[in-house]
Protein backbone atom coordinates (compact mmCIF):
# COMPACT_ATOMS: atom_id res chain seq x y z
CA UNK A 1 0.00 0.00 0.00
CA UNK A 2 2.99 2.30 -0.16
CA UNK A 3 3.73 5.01 -2.62
CA UNK A 4 5.55 2.46 -4.85
CA UNK A 5 2.30 0.71 -5.72
CA UNK A 6 0.72 3.94 -6.79
CA UNK A 7 3.62 5.11 -8.89
CA UNK A 8 5.34 1.92 -10.01
CA UNK A 9 9.08 1.49 -9.77
CA UNK A 10 10.29 5.06 -9.96
CA UNK A 11 13.94 4.32 -9.58
CA UNK A 12 15.66 7.60 -8.92
CA UNK A 13 14.18 10.94 -8.00
CA UNK A 14 16.29 14.03 -8.19
CA UNK A 15 15.87 16.98 -5.90
CA UNK A 16 17.95 19.56 -4.16
CA UNK A 17 19.40 19.21 -0.70
CA UNK A 18 17.62 22.37 0.38
CA UNK A 19 14.24 21.01 -0.60
CA UNK A 20 14.78 17.82 1.37
CA UNK A 21 16.14 19.58 4.43
CA UNK A 22 13.38 22.16 4.48
CA UNK A 23 10.74 19.53 3.78
CA UNK A 24 11.88 17.52 6.76
CA UNK A 25 12.08 20.59 8.95
CA UNK A 26 8.56 21.72 8.18
CA UNK A 27 7.00 18.29 8.45
CA UNK A 28 8.28 17.49 11.90
CA UNK A 29 8.36 20.80 13.65
CA UNK A 30 7.97 20.26 17.34
CA UNK A 31 6.62 23.21 19.27
CA UNK A 32 7.51 23.76 22.87
CA UNK A 33 4.71 23.15 25.36
CA UNK A 34 4.69 26.64 26.70
CA UNK A 35 1.68 28.81 27.33
CA UNK A 36 1.56 32.14 29.07
CA UNK A 37 -2.04 33.32 29.17
CA UNK A 38 -5.32 33.34 27.29
CA UNK A 39 -3.79 32.43 23.93
CA UNK A 40 -2.46 29.23 25.44
CA UNK A 41 -6.03 27.99 25.76
CA UNK A 42 -6.59 28.62 22.07
CA UNK A 43 -3.27 26.92 21.37
CA UNK A 44 -4.55 23.91 23.31
CA UNK A 45 -7.76 24.08 21.28
CA UNK A 46 -5.67 24.09 18.10
CA UNK A 47 -3.98 20.93 19.32
CA UNK A 48 -7.24 19.26 20.32
CA UNK A 49 -9.91 17.38 18.43
CA UNK A 50 -11.54 20.04 16.30
CA UNK A 51 -8.49 21.67 14.79
CA UNK A 52 -5.86 18.97 15.23
CA UNK A 53 -2.54 20.65 14.53
CA UNK A 54 -0.85 17.27 14.29
CA UNK A 55 -2.00 17.25 10.69
CA UNK A 56 0.88 19.65 10.07
CA UNK A 57 3.60 17.63 11.73
CA UNK A 58 3.02 19.08 15.17
CA UNK A 59 2.13 15.82 16.76
CA UNK A 60 4.33 16.38 19.73
CA UNK A 61 4.45 19.30 22.08
CA UNK A 62 7.77 19.02 23.83
CA UNK A 63 7.90 20.07 27.44
CA UNK A 64 11.64 20.63 27.21
CA UNK A 65 13.12 23.47 25.17
CA UNK A 66 16.07 21.22 24.33
CA UNK A 67 13.85 19.06 22.16
CA UNK A 68 11.81 21.71 20.41
CA UNK A 69 12.20 23.67 17.18
CA UNK A 70 9.43 26.19 17.57
CA UNK A 71 8.43 28.46 20.40
CA UNK A 72 4.87 29.71 20.29
CA UNK A 73 4.73 32.64 22.67
CA UNK A 74 1.06 32.39 23.52
CA UNK A 75 0.01 35.29 25.65
CA UNK A 76 1.19 38.41 27.40
CA UNK A 77 4.78 38.44 28.58
CA UNK A 78 5.33 40.28 31.83
CA UNK A 79 8.56 41.94 32.89
CA UNK A 80 9.11 39.15 35.39
CA UNK A 81 8.66 36.50 32.72
CA UNK A 82 11.00 38.16 30.19
CA UNK A 83 14.29 36.70 31.48
CA UNK A 84 12.71 33.25 31.73
CA UNK A 85 11.47 33.50 28.15
CA UNK A 86 14.93 34.48 26.93
CA UNK A 87 16.50 31.61 28.88
CA UNK A 88 14.11 29.14 27.30
CA UNK A 89 14.85 30.53 23.85
CA UNK A 90 18.59 30.26 24.42
CA UNK A 91 18.20 26.63 25.47
CA UNK A 92 16.54 25.64 22.22
CA UNK A 93 18.87 24.08 19.66
CA UNK A 94 19.35 25.65 16.23
CA UNK A 95 17.50 25.91 13.91
CA UNK A 96 14.72 27.52 15.90
CA UNK A 97 11.75 29.71 15.18
CA UNK A 98 9.38 31.86 17.19
CA UNK A 99 5.73 32.62 16.60
CA UNK A 100 4.28 35.54 18.56
CA UNK A 101 0.71 34.44 19.05
CA UNK A 102 -1.84 37.11 19.76
CA UNK A 103 -1.83 40.85 20.16
CA UNK A 104 -0.11 40.91 23.54
CA UNK A 105 2.87 38.92 22.32
CA UNK A 106 2.98 40.90 19.07
CA UNK A 107 2.64 44.45 20.33
CA UNK A 108 1.38 44.56 23.89
CA UNK A 109 -2.27 44.40 22.88
CA UNK A 110 -4.68 46.12 25.22
CA UNK A 111 -2.13 46.22 28.01
CA UNK A 112 -0.15 49.38 27.55
CA UNK A 113 1.27 49.54 31.04
CA UNK A 114 4.21 49.04 33.35
CA UNK A 115 3.98 45.27 33.62
CA UNK A 116 3.87 43.94 30.09
CA UNK A 117 6.47 43.91 27.30
CA UNK A 118 5.11 45.84 24.35
CA UNK A 119 5.74 42.97 22.01
CA UNK A 120 7.76 39.91 22.78
CA UNK A 121 10.24 40.88 20.05
CA UNK A 122 11.89 43.01 22.71
CA UNK A 123 13.07 39.72 24.22
CA UNK A 124 13.41 37.15 21.44
CA UNK A 125 13.54 37.45 17.62
CA UNK A 126 10.11 36.73 16.17
CA UNK A 127 9.47 35.09 12.80
CA UNK A 128 5.70 35.24 12.49
CA UNK A 129 3.18 37.48 14.22
CA UNK A 130 -0.37 36.18 14.59
CA UNK A 131 -3.00 38.86 15.18
CA UNK A 132 -6.10 38.44 17.31
CA UNK A 133 -7.10 38.60 20.93
CA UNK A 134 -6.94 35.68 21.17
CA UNK A 135 -6.40 34.44 17.60
CA UNK A 136 -8.72 31.66 16.54
CA UNK A 137 -7.08 28.25 16.17
CA UNK A 138 -7.41 28.70 12.41
CA UNK A 139 -5.37 31.89 12.68
CA UNK A 140 -2.66 30.07 14.59
CA UNK A 141 -2.59 27.34 11.96
CA UNK A 142 -2.34 30.04 9.30
CA UNK A 143 0.58 31.47 11.22
CA UNK A 144 2.23 28.08 11.24
CA UNK A 145 1.66 27.75 7.48
CA UNK A 146 3.24 31.17 6.99
CA UNK A 147 6.21 30.02 9.00
CA UNK A 148 6.49 26.92 6.80
CA UNK A 149 6.63 29.13 3.73
CA UNK A 150 9.41 31.08 5.34
CA UNK A 151 11.32 27.93 6.26
CA UNK A 152 10.90 26.51 2.77
CA UNK A 153 12.50 29.60 1.30
CA UNK A 154 15.55 29.29 3.52
CA UNK A 155 18.99 28.41 2.19
CA UNK A 156 20.73 25.58 3.99
CA UNK A 157 23.97 27.48 4.14
CA UNK A 158 22.48 30.66 5.48
CA UNK A 159 22.44 31.24 9.24
CA UNK A 160 19.04 30.21 10.47
CA UNK A 161 18.47 32.93 12.98
CA UNK A 162 19.64 36.41 12.27
CA UNK B 1 10.31 56.27 41.36
CA UNK B 2 11.12 54.01 44.24
CA UNK B 3 14.51 52.41 44.35
CA UNK B 4 14.75 48.74 43.54
CA UNK B 5 16.11 47.03 46.65
CA UNK B 6 18.53 44.18 46.57
CA UNK B 7 17.20 41.19 48.46
CA UNK B 8 19.63 38.85 50.12
CA UNK B 9 19.13 35.12 50.23
CA UNK B 10 19.13 35.24 54.06
CA UNK B 11 15.69 36.81 54.00
CA UNK B 12 14.24 33.67 52.51
CA UNK B 13 15.91 31.10 54.73
CA UNK B 14 12.90 30.80 57.02
CA UNK B 15 10.88 29.36 54.15
CA UNK B 16 12.81 26.10 54.11
CA UNK B 17 13.67 23.68 56.87
CA UNK B 18 16.93 23.50 58.82
CA UNK B 19 17.90 20.41 56.92
CA UNK B 20 17.91 22.25 53.62
CA UNK B 21 20.53 24.66 54.96
CA UNK B 22 22.74 21.73 55.88
CA UNK B 23 22.29 20.30 52.41
CA UNK B 24 20.44 17.18 53.52
CA UNK B 25 17.38 17.88 51.43
CA UNK B 26 17.14 19.00 47.85
CA UNK B 27 15.66 22.22 46.56
CA UNK B 28 13.95 21.74 43.23
CA UNK B 29 12.58 24.41 40.98
CA UNK B 30 9.29 23.55 39.26
CA UNK B 31 8.19 26.02 36.65
CA UNK B 32 7.51 28.67 35.44
CA UNK B 33 7.71 26.67 32.24
CA UNK B 34 6.28 23.34 33.25
CA UNK B 35 3.41 21.50 31.57
CA UNK B 36 1.65 20.76 34.84
CA UNK B 37 1.69 24.14 36.53
CA UNK B 38 -1.28 25.37 34.47
CA UNK B 39 0.40 28.50 33.26
CA UNK B 40 3.40 30.26 34.67
CA UNK B 41 3.39 29.30 38.31
CA UNK B 42 6.77 28.65 39.88
CA UNK B 43 7.04 26.25 42.76
CA UNK B 44 10.15 25.84 44.84
CA UNK B 45 10.08 22.37 46.33
CA UNK B 46 12.13 21.11 49.20
CA UNK B 47 12.42 17.39 48.74
CA UNK B 48 13.58 14.50 50.83
CA UNK B 49 13.96 11.83 48.21
CA UNK B 50 10.69 12.25 46.41
CA UNK B 51 8.68 13.42 49.41
CA UNK B 52 7.74 17.07 49.56
CA UNK B 53 8.78 18.75 52.80
CA UNK B 54 8.08 22.31 51.76
CA UNK B 55 6.37 23.82 48.79
CA UNK B 56 6.87 27.53 48.21
CA UNK B 57 4.88 29.10 45.43
CA UNK B 58 6.20 32.09 43.54
CA UNK B 59 3.58 33.96 41.58
CA UNK B 60 3.62 37.14 39.55
CA UNK B 61 4.98 35.77 36.27
CA UNK B 62 1.74 36.83 34.65
CA UNK B 63 1.25 40.09 36.50
CA UNK B 64 -0.52 42.23 33.95
CA UNK B 65 -1.44 45.42 35.78
CA UNK B 66 -5.09 44.96 34.90
CA UNK B 67 -6.34 46.81 37.96
CA UNK B 68 -4.10 49.78 37.25
CA UNK B 69 -5.05 49.83 33.58
CA UNK B 70 -8.73 49.89 34.45
CA UNK B 71 -8.25 53.14 36.36
CA UNK B 72 -7.27 54.83 33.10
CA UNK B 73 -10.48 53.85 31.31
CA UNK B 74 -14.10 54.80 31.66
CA UNK B 75 -16.45 52.32 33.32
CA UNK B 76 -17.59 50.93 29.98
CA UNK B 77 -14.19 50.64 28.39
CA UNK B 78 -12.60 49.09 31.48
CA UNK B 79 -14.81 46.06 31.03
CA UNK B 80 -12.63 44.86 28.17
CA UNK B 81 -9.84 44.28 30.70
CA UNK B 82 -11.94 41.96 32.84
CA UNK B 83 -12.15 39.38 30.04
CA UNK B 84 -8.42 38.86 30.17
CA UNK B 85 -8.39 38.39 33.92
CA UNK B 86 -9.51 34.81 34.28
CA UNK B 87 -9.51 33.63 30.71
CA UNK B 88 -11.44 30.48 31.42
CA UNK B 89 -14.35 32.46 32.79
CA UNK B 90 -14.70 35.49 30.53
CA UNK B 91 -18.48 35.86 30.76
CA UNK B 92 -18.32 35.45 34.53
CA UNK B 93 -15.70 38.18 34.87
CA UNK B 94 -17.81 40.52 32.77
CA UNK B 95 -20.75 39.71 34.98
CA UNK B 96 -18.92 40.38 38.24
CA UNK B 97 -17.63 43.72 37.02
CA UNK B 98 -20.83 44.80 35.32
CA UNK B 99 -22.91 43.96 38.37
CA UNK B 100 -20.59 46.06 40.50
CA UNK B 101 -21.00 48.99 38.11
CA UNK B 102 -24.77 48.52 38.09
CA UNK B 103 -24.81 48.54 41.88
CA UNK B 104 -22.66 51.66 41.95
CA UNK B 105 -24.85 53.71 39.62
CA UNK B 106 -28.11 51.95 40.58
CA UNK B 107 -29.01 50.69 37.12
CA UNK B 108 -31.90 48.38 36.34
CA UNK B 109 -31.50 45.25 34.24
CA UNK B 110 -34.42 43.80 32.21
CA UNK B 111 -35.54 40.28 33.15
CA UNK B 112 -34.70 38.85 29.75
CA UNK B 113 -31.13 40.08 30.06
CA UNK B 114 -30.90 38.51 33.51
CA UNK B 115 -32.10 35.13 32.27
CA UNK B 116 -29.73 35.25 29.30
CA UNK B 117 -26.88 36.16 31.63
CA UNK B 118 -27.65 33.11 33.73
CA UNK B 119 -27.61 30.86 30.65
CA UNK B 120 -24.33 32.29 29.37
CA UNK B 121 -22.58 32.20 32.72
CA UNK B 122 -23.62 28.62 33.32
CA UNK B 123 -22.41 27.68 29.84
CA UNK B 124 -19.14 29.34 30.73
CA UNK B 125 -18.98 27.34 33.94
CA UNK B 126 -19.32 24.15 31.92
CA UNK B 127 -16.65 25.29 29.46
CA UNK B 128 -14.30 26.17 32.30
CA UNK B 129 -14.83 22.84 34.03
CA UNK B 130 -14.21 21.13 30.70
CA UNK B 131 -10.84 22.79 30.29
CA UNK B 132 -10.10 21.87 33.88
CA UNK B 133 -11.13 18.27 33.33
CA UNK B 134 -9.07 18.01 30.16
CA UNK B 135 -5.98 19.46 31.80
CA UNK B 136 -6.56 17.31 34.88
CA UNK B 137 -6.64 14.24 32.67
CA UNK B 138 -3.47 15.36 30.89
CA UNK B 139 -1.68 15.76 34.20
CA UNK B 140 -2.65 12.23 35.15
CA UNK B 141 -1.47 11.03 31.72
CA UNK B 142 -4.98 10.46 30.36
CA UNK B 143 -4.65 12.15 26.99
CA UNK B 144 -7.99 11.05 25.57
CA UNK B 145 -9.98 12.93 28.22
CA UNK B 146 -8.41 16.14 26.98
CA UNK B 147 -9.53 15.43 23.44
CA UNK B 148 -13.09 14.62 24.52
CA UNK B 149 -13.38 17.71 26.69
CA UNK B 150 -12.15 20.11 24.07
CA UNK B 151 -14.58 18.64 21.56
CA UNK B 152 -17.50 19.71 23.75
CA UNK B 153 -15.91 22.99 24.70
CA UNK B 154 -15.93 24.00 21.06
CA UNK B 155 -19.73 23.70 21.09
CA UNK B 156 -19.95 26.21 23.93
CA UNK B 157 -17.51 28.53 22.20
CA UNK B 158 -19.61 28.31 19.04
CA UNK B 159 -22.59 29.57 21.03
CA UNK B 160 -20.50 32.43 22.41
CA UNK B 161 -19.32 33.30 18.95
CA UNK B 162 -22.90 33.24 17.72
CA UNK B 163 -24.04 35.80 20.29
CA UNK B 164 -20.98 38.02 20.55
CA UNK B 165 -18.77 37.45 17.53
CA UNK B 166 -15.84 36.31 19.64
CA UNK B 167 -14.96 32.87 20.95
CA UNK B 168 -13.33 33.79 24.23
CA UNK B 169 -13.11 37.52 24.95
CA UNK B 170 -16.77 38.22 24.50
CA UNK B 171 -17.49 41.44 26.46
CA UNK B 172 -21.10 40.57 25.76
CA UNK B 173 -22.55 41.37 29.17
CA UNK B 174 -22.65 45.16 29.41
CA UNK B 175 -23.75 47.58 32.13
CA UNK B 176 -27.54 47.66 31.97
CA UNK B 177 -28.02 44.39 30.13
CA UNK B 178 -26.36 42.84 27.13
CA UNK B 179 -24.62 44.14 24.06
CA UNK B 180 -27.59 43.06 21.92
CA UNK B 181 -30.25 40.40 21.85
CA UNK B 182 -29.29 36.83 21.04
CA UNK B 183 -29.86 35.66 17.45
CA UNK B 184 -32.75 33.31 16.62
CA UNK B 185 -30.43 30.32 16.27
CA UNK B 186 -29.40 30.69 19.90
CA UNK B 187 -32.26 28.71 21.39
CA UNK B 188 -31.74 25.67 19.18
CA UNK B 189 -27.99 25.71 19.69
CA UNK B 190 -28.32 25.79 23.48
CA UNK B 191 -31.03 23.13 23.56
CA UNK B 192 -29.00 20.86 21.29
CA UNK B 193 -25.99 21.35 23.48
CA UNK B 194 -27.91 20.57 26.69
CA UNK B 195 -29.39 17.45 25.18
CA UNK B 196 -26.03 16.24 23.93
CA UNK B 197 -24.04 17.17 26.98
CA UNK B 198 -26.03 14.99 29.41
CA UNK B 199 -24.70 11.99 27.51
CA UNK B 200 -21.22 13.40 27.24
CA UNK B 201 -20.89 13.85 31.00
CA UNK B 202 -21.83 10.17 31.37
CA UNK B 203 -19.08 9.43 28.88
CA UNK B 204 -16.46 11.24 30.97
CA UNK B 205 -17.66 9.46 34.06
CA UNK B 206 -17.36 6.12 32.32
CA UNK B 207 -13.79 7.00 31.40
CA UNK B 208 -12.67 8.12 34.81
CA UNK B 209 -14.94 7.90 37.82
CA UNK B 210 -14.49 4.19 38.48
CA UNK B 211 -11.15 3.85 36.73
CA UNK B 212 -8.88 2.03 39.23
CA UNK B 213 -5.74 3.93 38.19
CA UNK B 214 -7.57 7.18 38.52
CA UNK B 215 -8.89 6.27 41.97
CA UNK B 216 -5.48 5.08 43.13
CA UNK B 217 -3.91 8.37 42.19
CA UNK B 218 -6.59 10.59 43.69
CA UNK B 219 -8.24 9.09 46.76
CA UNK B 220 -6.69 10.35 49.97
CA UNK B 221 -4.34 12.72 48.14
CA UNK B 222 -4.22 16.39 49.06
CA UNK B 223 -6.40 16.25 52.15
CA UNK B 224 -7.83 19.69 52.85
CA UNK B 225 -9.90 19.79 56.00
CA UNK B 226 -12.76 22.17 56.57
CA UNK B 227 -10.99 24.34 59.12
CA UNK B 228 -7.86 24.91 57.01
CA UNK B 229 -9.95 25.62 53.95
CA UNK B 230 -11.99 28.26 55.76
CA UNK B 231 -8.98 29.85 57.42
CA UNK B 232 -7.24 30.29 54.06
CA UNK B 233 -10.34 31.76 52.42
CA UNK B 234 -10.68 28.93 49.95
CA UNK B 235 -13.90 29.13 47.95
CA UNK B 236 -15.66 27.41 45.11
CA UNK B 237 -15.64 23.69 44.33
CA UNK B 238 -12.42 23.28 46.31
CA UNK B 239 -14.23 24.45 49.47
CA UNK B 240 -17.35 22.45 48.72
CA UNK B 241 -15.27 19.31 48.33
CA UNK B 242 -14.12 19.94 51.91
CA UNK B 243 -17.65 19.66 53.22
CA UNK B 244 -18.70 23.31 53.38
CA UNK B 245 -21.97 24.08 51.68
CA UNK B 246 -21.18 27.58 50.45
CA UNK B 247 -22.22 28.75 47.04
CA UNK B 248 -22.91 32.42 46.41
CA UNK B 249 -25.67 31.48 44.01
CA UNK B 250 -27.55 30.02 46.97
CA UNK B 251 -26.14 32.11 49.82
CA UNK B 252 -26.68 35.55 48.28
CA UNK B 253 -28.75 34.95 45.14
CA UNK B 254 -28.19 37.32 42.24
CA UNK B 255 -29.63 37.40 38.70
CA UNK B 256 -32.68 35.58 40.03
CA UNK B 257 -30.81 32.40 40.87
CA UNK B 258 -33.38 31.81 43.61
CA UNK B 259 -35.96 30.96 40.93
CA UNK B 260 -34.02 27.99 39.68
CA UNK B 261 -34.10 24.57 41.21
CA UNK B 262 -30.60 23.20 41.56
CA UNK B 263 -28.42 21.52 44.15
CA UNK B 264 -25.01 22.51 45.38
CA UNK B 265 -22.78 19.43 45.22
CA UNK B 266 -20.89 18.98 48.46
CA UNK B 267 -18.52 16.22 49.47
CA UNK B 268 -17.05 15.40 52.87
CA UNK B 269 -14.09 13.43 51.54
CA UNK B 270 -11.83 16.51 51.32
CA UNK B 271 -9.39 14.91 48.87
CA UNK B 272 -8.51 15.31 45.21
CA UNK B 273 -11.08 12.75 44.15
CA UNK B 274 -13.83 14.67 45.97
CA UNK B 275 -12.90 17.82 44.07
CA UNK B 276 -13.21 15.92 40.82
CA UNK B 277 -16.62 14.52 41.78
CA UNK B 278 -17.91 17.93 42.88
CA UNK B 279 -16.94 19.52 39.57
CA UNK B 280 -18.50 16.74 37.51
CA UNK B 281 -21.73 17.13 39.45
CA UNK B 282 -21.58 20.90 39.07
CA UNK B 283 -21.64 20.48 35.31
CA UNK B 284 -24.86 18.49 35.63
CA UNK B 285 -26.37 21.14 37.91
CA UNK B 286 -25.41 23.86 35.43
CA UNK B 287 -27.24 21.94 32.73
CA UNK B 288 -30.33 21.88 34.96
CA UNK B 289 -30.14 25.65 35.41
CA UNK B 290 -29.69 26.25 31.68
CA UNK B 291 -32.68 24.05 30.86
CA UNK B 292 -34.92 25.86 33.34
CA UNK B 293 -33.75 29.27 32.18
CA UNK B 294 -34.38 28.33 28.55
CA UNK B 295 -37.87 27.08 29.35
CA UNK B 296 -38.97 30.32 30.94
CA UNK B 297 -36.90 32.76 28.93
CA UNK B 298 -39.05 35.92 28.93
CA UNK B 299 -39.37 38.17 25.91
CA UNK B 300 -38.64 41.85 26.04
CA UNK B 301 -35.74 44.28 25.89
CA UNK B 302 -32.21 43.19 26.82
CA UNK B 303 -30.94 46.64 27.68
CA UNK B 304 -32.00 49.16 30.24
CA UNK B 305 -33.86 52.23 28.94
CA UNK B 306 -31.80 54.50 31.18
CA UNK B 307 -29.99 56.51 28.51
CA UNK B 308 -27.70 58.21 30.98
CA UNK B 309 -25.77 54.96 31.37
CA UNK B 310 -26.74 52.73 28.45
CA UNK B 311 -26.07 53.73 24.84
CA UNK B 312 -29.14 53.94 22.59
CA UNK B 313 -29.71 51.37 19.85
CA UNK B 314 -28.00 52.07 16.58
CA UNK B 315 -31.31 52.58 14.74
CA UNK B 316 -32.27 55.50 16.97
CA UNK B 317 -29.09 57.49 16.44
CA UNK B 318 -30.00 58.58 12.93
CA UNK B 319 -33.49 59.82 13.83
CA UNK B 320 -33.25 61.15 17.36
CA UNK B 321 -31.16 64.13 18.41
CA UNK B 322 -31.18 63.06 22.08
CA UNK B 323 -29.97 59.59 21.18
CA UNK B 324 -27.10 61.06 19.20
CA UNK B 325 -26.12 63.24 22.15
CA UNK B 326 -26.35 60.34 24.60
CA UNK B 327 -24.29 58.14 22.33
CA UNK B 328 -21.65 60.80 21.90
CA UNK B 329 -21.49 61.58 25.61
CA UNK B 330 -21.30 57.93 26.63
CA UNK B 331 -18.50 56.99 24.25
CA UNK B 332 -16.38 60.08 24.69
CA UNK B 333 -16.72 61.13 28.30
CA UNK B 334 -18.48 58.11 29.78
CA UNK B 335 -20.98 58.38 32.58
CA UNK B 336 -20.33 59.87 35.98
CA UNK B 337 -20.70 57.49 38.86
CA UNK B 338 -21.65 58.73 42.32
CA UNK B 339 -18.95 58.96 44.95
CA UNK B 340 -18.59 55.82 46.99
CA UNK B 341 -17.34 52.30 46.99
CA UNK B 342 -18.97 49.00 46.23
CA UNK B 343 -18.11 45.33 46.50
CA UNK B 344 -19.89 42.72 44.48
CA UNK B 345 -19.16 39.02 44.41
CA UNK B 346 -20.37 36.26 42.12
CA UNK B 347 -19.68 32.56 42.04
CA UNK B 348 -17.12 31.90 39.35
CA UNK B 349 -16.16 28.32 38.36
CA UNK B 350 -13.24 28.66 40.77
CA UNK B 351 -14.97 30.36 43.68
CA UNK B 352 -15.87 33.80 44.90
CA UNK B 353 -14.96 36.39 42.31
CA UNK B 354 -15.39 39.81 43.84
CA UNK B 355 -14.98 43.25 42.34
CA UNK B 356 -14.33 46.27 44.51
CA UNK B 357 -14.92 49.65 42.90
CA UNK B 358 -14.02 52.96 44.44
CA UNK B 359 -15.47 55.99 42.73
CA UNK B 360 -14.46 59.62 43.19
CA UNK B 361 -17.46 60.90 41.26
CA UNK B 362 -15.70 60.94 37.89
CA UNK B 363 -16.22 58.86 34.76
CA UNK B 364 -13.36 56.53 35.62
CA UNK B 365 -12.98 54.23 38.61
CA UNK B 366 -10.59 55.63 41.20
CA UNK B 367 -9.54 52.16 42.27
CA UNK B 368 -10.51 48.70 41.09
CA UNK B 369 -9.63 45.63 43.03
CA UNK B 370 -10.48 42.06 42.24
CA UNK B 371 -10.86 39.40 44.86
CA UNK B 372 -9.89 36.50 42.68
CA UNK B 373 -10.53 32.90 43.76
CA UNK B 374 -7.33 31.43 42.29
CA UNK B 375 -5.14 33.60 44.50
CA UNK B 376 -6.72 32.42 47.72
CA UNK B 377 -7.05 28.83 46.61
CA UNK B 378 -3.40 28.77 45.62
CA UNK B 379 -2.36 29.96 49.07
CA UNK B 380 -3.49 26.69 50.60
CA UNK B 381 -1.24 24.64 48.30
CA UNK B 382 1.78 24.44 50.68
CA UNK B 383 -0.50 23.11 53.42
CA UNK B 384 -1.98 20.26 51.43
CA UNK B 385 1.11 19.10 49.56
CA UNK B 386 3.35 18.41 52.55
CA UNK B 387 4.31 14.77 52.82
CA UNK B 388 3.11 13.86 49.35
CA UNK B 389 5.19 12.73 46.39
CA UNK B 390 6.06 15.01 43.49
CA UNK B 391 3.77 13.04 41.19
CA UNK B 392 0.89 13.70 43.59
CA UNK B 393 1.69 17.40 43.67
CA UNK B 394 0.71 17.53 40.02
CA UNK B 395 -2.68 16.00 40.80
CA UNK B 396 -3.24 18.28 43.79
CA UNK B 397 -2.28 21.38 41.85
CA UNK B 398 -4.61 20.41 39.04
CA UNK B 399 -7.45 19.65 41.44
CA UNK B 400 -7.58 23.12 43.00
CA UNK B 401 -8.02 24.54 39.50
CA UNK B 402 -5.94 27.68 39.42
CA UNK B 403 -5.72 30.13 36.57
CA UNK B 404 -2.62 32.24 36.79
CA UNK B 405 -4.19 35.16 34.97
CA UNK B 406 -6.72 35.16 37.76
CA UNK B 407 -4.26 35.03 40.63
CA UNK B 408 -1.59 37.37 39.24
CA UNK B 409 -3.84 39.77 37.33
Amino acid sequence: MGIEQKLGNMGVATTTLETVVNWSRTNAMWPMLFGLACCAIEMMAAQASDYDMSRFGMELMRASPRQSDLMIVAGRCSKKMGPVLRLLYDQMPEPKWVIAMGDCASCGGVFNNYAIFQGVDEVVPVDVYVAGCPPRPEALIHGVMTLYEKVNAQKVTAPVTA
Amino acid sequence: MTQIQEVSIDQFKHLVSERALRGETMLLNMGPQHPSTHGVLRLLLELDGETIINCISDIGYLHTGIEKNMEAKTYQKAEVMTDRLDYMNTMGNNLAYVMAVEKLVDLDVPVRAQALRVILVELQRIASHLVWLGAFGLDLAAMSVFLYCFRERELVLDIFEMVSGQRMMTTYIRPGGLWRDVPVEFEKAVRDFVQLFHKRVDEYERLMTRNPIFIDRLVGIGYLDKKTALSYGVTGPTLRASGVNWDLRKATPYLGYEQYDFNVPVSDDCDTYARYIVRIQEMRESLKIIEQAMNKLPLGPVRSENRKFVPPPRSEIGVSMESLIHHFKLWTEGFLAPKGSIYNAVESPRGELGVFLESDGGPKPYRVHMRTPSFDNLAVLPEITKGHLVADLVAILASIDIVLGDSDR
